[in-house]
């Protein structure tokens, strides 16, 4: 598997690490209700197909990564700086 | 027919050609009391332990393909019970007590092998880790032994015990430990529960599963629909899809975790030996390959196959401490699906939804739990309360914060 960094080109992906699905929001720290939080730490989708997750190139440029992936072929579909996808969701509310 | 040194002779005799098959293939019926999701080792024994021990045989077990073709025969078919905590002590004893019985009590050669599980190590802070864990299995009545470097040494003169960076200083041995074969458990689980009147369906897909008023009622098939009292999943793997479908979220990603063997060679290495400073760990097979693995690959998948990345650092792990192994080469290698929970144990417990019960999370430790795994869920399925060794196990302990966190990654579930 080989994932297209956009600064490094597409690289091994023996050079990320993987942290998992990137849907989970964090809730707002103490206004945050147990089960709000028992849900972001815990509770996953793990679909079987298309999912958007966080990689970090910790070989490479360290920069953190949201990949669209298909968990049954292992075939990448996009890869976008989290940087990007952070913005264009806070511009988005 | 009953297996026996009598049986063997007379097919012998006869030109072996009164066998009968070792189950019926089934048709499913209607209605059950109970459908067991799964037919891989945990389901099978879950079925099989739900007739001998509490009676009931009005059971099916629903495989989406064939009986074995799933994580019952894609492990490294290791067996032990060197765990540390108190939750998991008791449950992978009661396992390992239940394989030294399952040919006997199955009347099926599993080839049950206690060839010894030897952990190395490394250092004197993770020797002091090993005394310690050793201590915990023998209190909870398991059997382990420390070993120096020269006890390591009688064991496995092959490895390299003057590795510059990671020298072999010793190792914790489980003489009780050891592997079985895996595709036996499947088949002689499936053979013992069909002979007590469980319906073995395979090629036959759960694609529903049916509730009415917040109580099961059956699943949807790709053969039509099943009836049933109680559903009770046993998918590892694909516990999030199952769930899913009853309107469940679990606290497990799906990982792929990858084994291999190498060509056949003559007898190199007696037991289980792991390394103490990587993820590596290989035994030799009675046909002479060794079989061998190390980390999940970490990335969520459900392809049942891997990457190179995840290869060359199995092998290196080889290398630093068996050089001779560069030697040989690989015959073939495999991937199977693992259920990755939140804390690296598993769950064996209702479900909030009535008549709906779980058997999951088994990480990529669940070969060495069959017995026992099948033994607690029939328990759980049967009496409506959770079997004492398995009692730990809970879907809520994610909530409550009784986490059985074995390594200490917390929720990472590729770190576990």
């Amino acid at each position: 598997m080989r994932i297209r960094c956009p600064y490094c080109g597409a690289r091994d992906n023996g050079e990320f690490s993987y942290l998992g699905d990137a849907a989970p929001r964090r809730p707002e720290g103490m206004a945050a209700e147990p089960a709000q939080m028992f849900d972001y730490v815990y509770l996953r989708d793990n679909p079987a197909g298309a999912i958007r997750e966080l990689w970090y190139h910790a070989a490479g440029c360290r920069s953190w990564l949201v990949v669209t992936r298909d968990t049954r072929t292992h075939a990448i579909a996009g890869v976008a700086a989290a940087r990007d996808v952070a913005l264009a969701r806070e511009a988005g509310r | 027919m009953r297996y026996s040194l009598l049986s063997v002779l007379g097919q012998a005799l006869r030109g072996q050609r009164d066998w009968t098959p070792q189950w019926r293939d089934a048709a499913p019926k209607p209605e059950y009391d109970v459908v067991v999701v799964g037919g891989g080792g945990h389901g099978l024994a879950t079925a099989y332990y739900l007739a001998k021990e509490h009676g009931i045989t009005n059971v099916a077990v629903l495989e989406r393909s064939h009986v074995g073709s799933g994580n019952v025969g894609r492990n490294t078919t290791i067996i032990r019970s060197n765990y540390g905590l108190a939750g998991n002590i008791p449950f992978y004893e009661r396992s390992l007590k239940l394989w030294e019985g399952l040919e006997q009590d199955i009347n099926y050669n599993a080839m049950v092998s206690q060839r010894g599980v030897l952990n190395l190590y490394h250092s004197d802070a993770q020797r002091d880790a090993y005394a310690r864990r050793g201590n915990a299995m023998r209190i909870a009545g398991a059997d382990a032994e420390l070993l120096d470097r020269e006890g390591v040494r009688a064991l496995v003169p092959v490895i390299d015990f003057d590795n510059a960076r990671f020298p072999v200083k010793g190792g914790l041995l489980q003489r009780r430990g050891g592997t079985v074969r895996h595709d036996a458990v499947a088949w002689g689980y499936a053979r013992a529960a069909d002979g007590r009147g469980v319906d073995v369906i395979q090629n036959c897909e759960v694609t529903g599963i049916r509730r009415e008023n917040g109580r099961v009622t059956g699943v949807e098939t790709s053969r039509g629909f099943v009836g049933a009292r109680k559903v009770a999943l046993s998918v590892a793997g694909s516990s999030s899809r199952l769930a899913a479908m009853a309107g469940l979220r679990l606290p497990i990603e799906s990982h792929v975790l990858q084994a291999f063997v190498s060509e056949g060679v003559k007898p190199l290495i007696d037991g289980v030996m792991t390394f103490g400073a990587g993820h590596f760990y290989v035994s030799q097979s009675d046909k002479g390959g060794l079989v061998f693995g190390g980390d999940i690959d970490g990335y969520n998948s459900y392809a049942q196959r891997g990457n190179l990345a995840t290869i060359e650092d199995v092998m290196e792990g080889g290398m630093a401490l068996w050089p001779g192994l560069g030697r040989l080469r690989l015959l073939r290698h495999w991937g199977g699906i693992m259920d990755m929970s939140m804390d690296g144990s598993p769950i064996i417990d209702r479900t909030g939804i009535e008549g709906l019960y779980l058997n999951a999370g088994w990480c990529y430790g669940g070969f060495k739990a069959t017995p026992a795994a099948g033994f607690c869920f029939a328990h759980l399925i049967a009496r409506d309360a959770p079997h004492p060794d398995a009692a730990a196990y809970r879907l809520d302990r994610f909530a409550t914060g009784h986490l059985i966190d074995e390594k200490g990654m917390g929720a990472q579930p590729n770190l576990h």
